[in-house]
C-alpha cells in the first residue's frame, strides 16, 4: 500500500478546484440555511443556471466577464421567481419549489428544443478560453513532495479560493451587522420579527438572492475549471453535497463550509484511493469490491463518518453547543 | 416624555359604560371587525375604541376571541370583514410588520423569546430605524455604528428596569418563562410603541414578579403611551386597568371602568353561567 500516495491524493483533492468551488455554493447555502433558517433544496439550480448564462453568453463571443454577469444576472431573476411566490408561506413551500426548479432546469438544459441555445446533452465546451489567457503563473508544476498542480490548474485554484475567501468576507460583514441580526430573529422566530417591525420577506429575498448568486459563481467556477458544462454536471445531489458540508462545518458559522468542504473532499480522495490501492493489494472483503463500486462505497463511508459525527457532535464541527441545547427549549 | 397634567384616563370617569361606546380620545378604533373559522364566528366585534393614553384590560373566557382579535388588529391574521384606525390611519390592510411600524406593537401569549440569541440582542432587535438594517449600508460599518451604540445603551437601560443586566450576554433560550415575559415586554418598549398591546403578559409568573411586570405595565402609560391587555385575573385587572372591555363568544358583551365590570352580571355569567350543570374533570358520568 502506498499510504503516502494515497494521503498525497486526498491532499490535493481537499484544496481542489471541487472543493473551492463545492465551499463557494455552500456559503451561499449556509446563508440561505445556516442564517436565515431558508430550506433552499435547489442550490445547484443557481449553479446551473451561472454556468449555462456564461457558458451560452460567452459561446456566443461576448467577452468572458459580460459573460459571468449574465450568469449573476440569471441567478438573481430565479432567486425572485422561486422567493417571491412562497417566501410569504410556509418554510416547506420554498423546499418544494426549489428542489423542482433545480430539476427543471437540468431538464430543460437537456431538451431538444433547447438543443441550439444549451447544447442539449452534450453541453457546451470551450468557452473560457478568455479566462485562462489571463492565467499569470508561468507554466510548469507547482507544489512539493506529491502534491503538485499544474499552472493552469493553479490558477484556477487561486481564483476559486480567492472566491471564497472574498464571499466569507462579504457573509461575515453582513452577518455582524444589524442587518444580519434580523436574519437571526426571522431563523429564531418569524413572527418576533415582524412584530417589532421587520420586514421578514423582504429579508428573505434578500438572502436568497444573494445566497443564490454566490451560487452561480460556483457553478461557473466549476463550468470555466472544466472548459464544459453539461446536464449531468447539475444533479441534485450536488445540493445535498452542499448540506453535507454545511452540516459537518456548522451551519450558521463563516468557516463552517471551508473546512466541512475541504474535510469532504479529503475524506472522498482519501477514500477512494484507499479502496482502489486495497483491492489491487487483494486486501481480504475489501477486495470483493469491483473498482466500478468505489464510487458509491466511498459514499457510503462519508455518510457512516457523518452519522458518527451527529451522534457525538450534531451541531457540526464549529457550531455552537450552546446553540443546541437551547434549540429545542 | 412628561407626564401629562390631566391624565387622559380621567376622562374615562364620564364615558358610559356599555360596549362600543365611543371614547373622548381614541387611539384605535375598530368597525365591525369579524373572523370566522369554519362555522365557529371567533370575533364579531361591532365597534371598539381604546382611549390614548390609558391601560385598557381585555377579559373574557377561554376562546373568547382576545387573542385572535389581537391578531386580526396587528396583522397577523386576515379580518373576513371589518376596518380599524390607528391613531386615525386606517391600518386592516397592512402587513403586520407595517402595523407595528406605525406604532402598534404586541406580544404573544406563548411568550416568544428569539432563543438562539443573546438577551441584549432580543432586545436591540426592536429599535426602530436603523441604518444597518439595509443590505448595503450594512456591509459597511461606520455608517451605522454610531446609531448601534445608542441603540445598545438604551437597550442596557432597558435590561436595568427588567433587573436582567447581568443576563446581557446570555442567550434568550435559557432564561425561564417568567424571565421570558419580562425580555418581551423590555422588546415591545424597545421598538418605541405608542399602543402596547400584551397578550397575557402575567400567565405563569410567580406572584412577586408579577407584581414588577405591572409596575413596569403601568410605568410604560406614565410615559404617554397606551396599554391594551389580555388579563385571567380579576384581581391584576382591578389593579391596574383603567377601563375594561369583556368579549365572549367572538363579541364584545360589556365595557366600563373595573368596578362596573366586576359586578356586571353579563360578564359574571360569560364566566360562570355557561359552566352551570357542565360536570366537573374526573367527575364520574
Ligand atoms: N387558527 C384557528 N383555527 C381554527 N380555530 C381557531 C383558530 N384560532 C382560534 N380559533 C378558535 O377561535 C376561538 C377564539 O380563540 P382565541 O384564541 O382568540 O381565544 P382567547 O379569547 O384568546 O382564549 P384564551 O383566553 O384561552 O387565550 C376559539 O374557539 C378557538 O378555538
Ligand atoms: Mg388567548
Amino acid at each position: 500500500m502506498d499510504w503516502g500516495g494515497i494521503f498525497a491524493d486526498a491532499v490535493r483533492t481537499a484544496i481542489g478546484v471541487q472543493a473551492a468551488a463545492y465551499a463557494l455554493t455552500s456559503v451561499g447555502l449556509n446563508l440561505h440555511y445556516g442564517y436565515t433558517g431558508l430550506l433552499n433544496y435547489g442550490q445547484v439550480g443557481f449553479m446551473l443556471v451561472g454556468a449555462y448564462g456564461t457558458a451560452i453568453t460567452a459561446d456566443a463571443g461576448l467577452p468572458l466577464f459580460l459573460a459571468i454577469l449574465v450568469g449573476v444576472a440569471a441567478a438573481v431573476v430565479l432567486g425572485l421567481i422561486m422567493g417571491l411566490p412562497t417566501l410569504r408561506l410556509r418554510a416547506e413551500y420554498l423546499a418544494i419549489v426549489t428542489i423542482s426548479m433545480a430539476e427543471i432546469l437540468r431538464l430543460v438544459a437537456r431538451s431538444r428544443p433547447m438543443e441550439g441555445f444549451t447544447g442539449g446533452s452534450f453541453g457546451i465546451k470551450g468557452f473560457a478560453n478568455a479566462f485562462y489567457d489571463l492565467n499569470p503563473i508561468p507554466s510548469g508544476d507547482y507544489g512539493f513532495w506529491e502534491i503538485t498542480f499544474s499552472s493552469r490548474a493553479l490558477w484556477v485554484m487561486t481564483v476559486g479560493w480567492g472566491l471564497v475567501a472574498l464571499a466569507s468576507l462579504f457573509i461575515w460583514l453582513l452577518i455582524r451587522s444589524p442587518w444580519g441580526r434580523v436574519l437571526n430573529a426571522i431563523r429564531s422566530d418569524e413572527d418576533t420579527a415582524r412584530a417589532v417591525g421587520k420586514n421578514v420577506f423582504s429579508y428573505k429575498l434578500q438572502s436568497l438572492v444573494i445566497g443564490g448568486v454566490i451560487g452561480a459563481l460556483a457553478g461557473t467556477l466549476i463550468a470555466i475549471d472544466a472548459q464544459f458544462t453539461a446536464p449531468e454536471f447539475w444533479d441534485s445531489v450536488v445540493t445535498f453535497f452542499a448540506y453535507t458540508i454545511i452540516i459537518l462545518g456548522g451551519p450558521g458559522r463563516i468557516f463552517g463550509p471551508i473546512l466541512g468542504s475541504v474535510i469532504f473532499w479529503f475524506l472522498l480522495g482519501f477514500t477512494d484511493q484507499f479502496l482502489r490501492e486495497a483491492i489491487h493489494a487483494g486486501w481480504p472483503v475489501v477486495s470483493l469490491l469491483e473498482p466500478t463500486d468505489i464510487g458509491a462505497v466511498r459514499f457510503a463511508l462519508v455518510g457512516l463518518g457523518l452519522m458518527v459525527l451527529m451522534i457525538y457532535r450534531p451541531q457540526g464541527i464549529l457550531g455552537s453547543r450552546a446553540e443546541t441545547l437551547v434549540g429545542d427549549r | 416624555m412628561n407626564q401629562p397634567t390631566t391624565p387622559a384616563r380621567s376622562v374615562l370617569g364620564d364615558v358610559e359604560p356599555r360596549p362600543g361606546v365611543a371614547k373622548p380620545d381614541p387611539i384605535l378604533v375598530a368597525d365591525g371587525v369579524q373572523r370566522r373559522f369554519g362555522g365557529l364566528s371567533a370575533v364579531d366585534v361591532e365597534h371598539l375604541e381604546v382611549q390614548r393614553g390609558t391601560i385598557t384590560a381585555l377579559i373574557g373566557p377561554n376562546g373568547a376571541g382576545k387573542t385572535t382579535l389581537f391578531n386580526l388588529l396587528t396583522g397577523f391574521d386576515r379580518a373576513d370583514a371589518g376596518e380599524w384606525a390607528f391613531d386615525g390611519t386606517r391600518i386592516e390592510k397592512k402587513f403586520a410588520y407595517q402595523v407595528a411600524r406605525t406604532g402598534m406593537v404586541r406580544t404573544f401569549q406563548l411568550t416568544k423569546a428569539l432563543p438562539l440569541m443573546s438577551v441584549l440582542d432580543n432586545i436591540t432587535i426592536a429599535a426602530g430605524d436603523q441604518r444597518g438594517e439595509h443590505f448595503l449600508a450594512a456591509l459597511i460599518a461606520p455608517l451605522w455604528r454610531p446609531q448601534e451604540r445608542r441603540i445598545a445603551a438604551r437597550a442596557h437601560e432597558l435590561l436595568d428596569a427588567i433587573g436582567m443586566s447581568d443576563k446581557a450576554d446570555d442567550l434568550a433560550g435559557t432564561l425561564s418563562g417568567g424571565q421570558r415575559k419580562l425580555l418581551e415586554l423590555a422588546r415591545s418598549i424597545m421598538a418605541e410603541p405608542s399602543l402596547v398591546m400584551l397578550d397575557e403578559p402575567t400567565a405563569g409568573v410567580n406572584p412577586a414578579l408579577t407584581q414588577t411586570l405591572l409596575t413596569h405595565i403601568t410605568d410604560i402609560r406614565e410615559t404617554g403611551r397606551t396599554v391594551l391587555f389580555v388579563e385571567h385575573d380579576m384581581d391584576v385587572v382591578m389593579q391596574i386597568s383603567d377601563w375594561v372591555v369583556c368579549m365572549a363568544e367572538g363579541r364584545i358583551i360589556a365595557e366600563g371602568p373595573p368596578r362596573v365590570i366586576g359586578a356586571d352580571p353579563a360578564v359574571i355569567d360569560a364566566y360562570l353561567g355557561r359552566h352551570h350543570g357542565e360536570k366537573h374533570l374526573g367527575e364520574k358520568q
